[in-house]
């Protein structure tokens, strides 16, 4: 083959690639814009058909006709439902989510407060979760039907049956009360809680920024009961998961060939079959991180964590629509971003996903 | 050829345990190979390619496999730690699977699975372990092994997938290669282009085969001596420039089933089985 026709064809290949992926950035924008829609379009009617009134949640049931009226038509209400719509979507794309009747915040203040609290919650929850329940779940397929596959699996079952708030009020009793390993309810001991400046909302980094070493560790054991109770749940969906996913990719037929080769056991499970577990596991793991930032609501009650989930059921509780449509719309914009997320790294982690 | 055995079997058994009691796939084979090209035919179930996982120890783990003597060299394949085995597979007895589609790991780059297979037995920087696969994919007449080198095993044709499961799986210079139904999962077209191929390298490195097959004139083509397998058992065993001697009613048989240019030949016959070819 001449170095001409060579060159060519990686120019035409090289464009294609770019094209591709401009393309393929294009598409996943454009879905996510229908998508957001979507859930712009249903929360919305949700929050006009549920029998609420907003007008009385705001006025009081024993405001005059005459100031009912005025504040009905100042919110908009008076309008075609259409024209709500669009109302409602210019400003939630500005970041507006109306006024909380609870805490008189605009909600969107009352989310980045909350919003912080539960990611890092979740995330540490999910961190702990797969670097746990991934070689938990690989050490049970490797020893199907002997002794540490049912430890595993008794132990992944408790995770799956035994109530949350059950958990969680063992774990404050044992581990705060009777043992004193870690701090009780709260983010951060009473007596710290004015010393930090939020800047990104999540205390360890906060307290890291400042460079305050007694507030991190204050944080880390307020944070890490909370997290372990909900990385159970997520590390027991993982592992059980990863167990299922491991035993079939290891009846494959390229582990075989990797056995020919004469390749060590410890590389065929961890760099061939788990290479291809991954692909899979990914959206379990996205799935049950987003799961986890919704919000636990009762984690959240138990230990006294100022998350979203708590939020929204409080404003849900008091009628404060706009505080739930606000959450509601936050939590379907996690759901998409996280979904986005494991795209990406599928296709980061399979070669056929790659176009 | 030297008349030293290479690998000595005798009277090798495969059993498997399943649900519906036991499976006897192998039941007795013996034979032994001295540097050679061995052809072992038989249809589906004959056993043939669990004779060849016996002698890797890759038997599924439902099975055990007996044997009075399983010997490749000195090394008894019997009695071999999971440690022991390693030094042999690849770098000594290295097998090319059925279906390069299955049998290549999807998620790794072809560079990097030849390589590995490389590294394992020769210690050598990346560098050079690079350099050698790039020169193997050359060997298996891969046009543009840059390119295959760093594409995945979906970014390459069937033939193409195959002639690199060769290149991977000579590249340690094992002595003997054990090729399972090596052609049969490609287009017709292909299929001799990939069987020279193999055939020129295994010649030329000196390597001894076992080609198991299905396609008894393939098998001759390429091979020295022929066994014919059924139901565990070899039936018979020939010089595979005389197969027309064959002996067996089995042989005969599958010889028969096979279509001719010249002549008119309306129906094909159908093989009478007779309980008795199964007692070996």
């Amino acid at each position: 083959m001449s170095a001409v026709t060579r060159k060519n064809r990686d120019g035409r290949k090289r464009a294609r690639l770019i094209s591709g992926k401009a393309g393929s950035l294009l598409r996943i924008v454009f879905s996510l814009a229908i998508t957001f829609f979507g859930l712009l379009l249903v929360t919305f009617l949700i929050g006009r058909v549920l029998p609420i009134d907003p007008v009385l949640a705001a006025v009081g049931d024993r405001a005059p006709q005459d100031v009912y009226d005025r504040v009905r038509e100042e919110m908009g209400l008076n309008l075609p439902l259409w024209q709500q719509f669009f109302i409602y979507i210019s400003n939630v794309v500005q970041g507006d989510f109306g006024q909380s009747v609870l805490t008189a915040n605009p909600v969107i203040e009352d989310i980045k407060r909350v919003f912080p609290a539960t990611l890092e919650l979740a995330t540490l929850a999910t961190f702990i979760g797969v670097v746990l329940g991934i070689p938990a779940g690989v050490f049970a397929a490797i020893n199907k039907g002997k002794w540490p596959d049912h430890v595993v699996r008794v132990i992944g079952l408790a995770g799956y049956s035994m109530p949350i708030f059950w958990l969680g009020l063992m774990g404050l009793l044992v581990f705060y009360m009777k043992l004193d390993w870690v701090a009780g309810p709260g983010r951060l001991d009473a007596f710290y809680i004015d010393f930090i400046e939020p800047t990104t909302g999540l205390m360890l980094i906060d307290t890291l920024i400042e460079g305050d070493m007694d507030l991190f560790w204050n944080a880390v054991s307020h944070i890490i009961l909370p997290a372990s109770i909900l990385a159970y749940f997520s590390l027991a969906y993982i592992a059980r998961m990863t167990r299922s996913f491991m035993l079939e990719q290891l009846s494959q037929e390229y582990i075989l060939t990797a056995r020919v080769k004469g390749i060590s056991e410890h590389r065929i499970i961890w760099r061939h079959a788990l290479g291809n577990v991954m692909v899979p596991l990914v959206t379990v793991i996205a799935l049950s991180y987003a799961n986890l930032l919704e919000g636990s609501v009762l984690t959240e009650i138990i230990f006294a964590w100022p998350g979203l989930g708590l939020y929204i059921t409080n404003s849900l509780l008091n009628a404060d629509m706009n505080a739930v449509l606000g959450g509601t719309v936050v939590v379907g914009a996690v759901f998409i971003g996280v979904n986005m997320l494991s795209d990406v790294l599928y296709r980061l982690l399979d070669p056929r996903a790659r176009r | 050829m030297s008349n030293d055995p290479l690998l000595n079997v005798k009277n090798l058994k495969v059993t498997f345990n399943t649900p519906k009691g036991e499976v006897n796939a192998v039941r007795g084979v013996s034979f032994s190979l001295g540097r050679e090209r061995l052809g072992i035919v038989g249809e589906s179930g004959s056993g043939k390619s669990q004779t060849g996982r016996a002698i890797l120890g890759l038997t599924a783990a439902n099975g055990r496999i007996t044997a009075d003597e399983l010997k490749f060299h000195d090394v008894d394949l019997a009695n071999l730690t999971p440690k022991q085995w390693r030094k042999v597979r690849g770098a000594r007895i290295s097998m090319i699977m059925q279906d390069p589609k299955y049998s290549l790991n999807p998620v790794m780059t072809i560079g990097d699975q030849i390589i590995e297979a490389y590294r394992e037995h020769h210690k050598v920087n990346a560098r050079e372990a690079r350099h050698r696969a790039i020169d193997m994919l050359e060997a298996v007449k891969i046009r543009d092994p840059e390119r295959v080198f760093n594409s995945y095993p979906h970014e390459v044709s069937g033939g193409m997938g195959q002639r690199v499961m060769i290149a991977m799986m000579l590249i340690p210079e094992p002595e003997l290669i054990i090729a399972d139904e090596p052609t049969s999962a490609l287009d017709v077209t292909v299929q001799l282009q990939v069987m020279a191929i193999l055939d020129d390298l295994v010649r030329d490195r000196g390597m001894a085969l076992i080609f198991i097959s299905h396609d008894l004139h393939l098998v001759s083509s390429f091979c020295d001596r022929v066994l014919v397998m059924y139901q565990g058992h070899v039936v018979e065993e020939l010089a595979a420039s005389a197969l027309h001697e064959a002996k067996h009613p089995y042989t005969k048989g599958l010889l028969n089933c096979l279509p001719k240019m010249d002549g008119d030949q309306s129906d094909l016959p159908i093989l009478e089985r007779e309980a008795s070819w199964a007692e070996g």
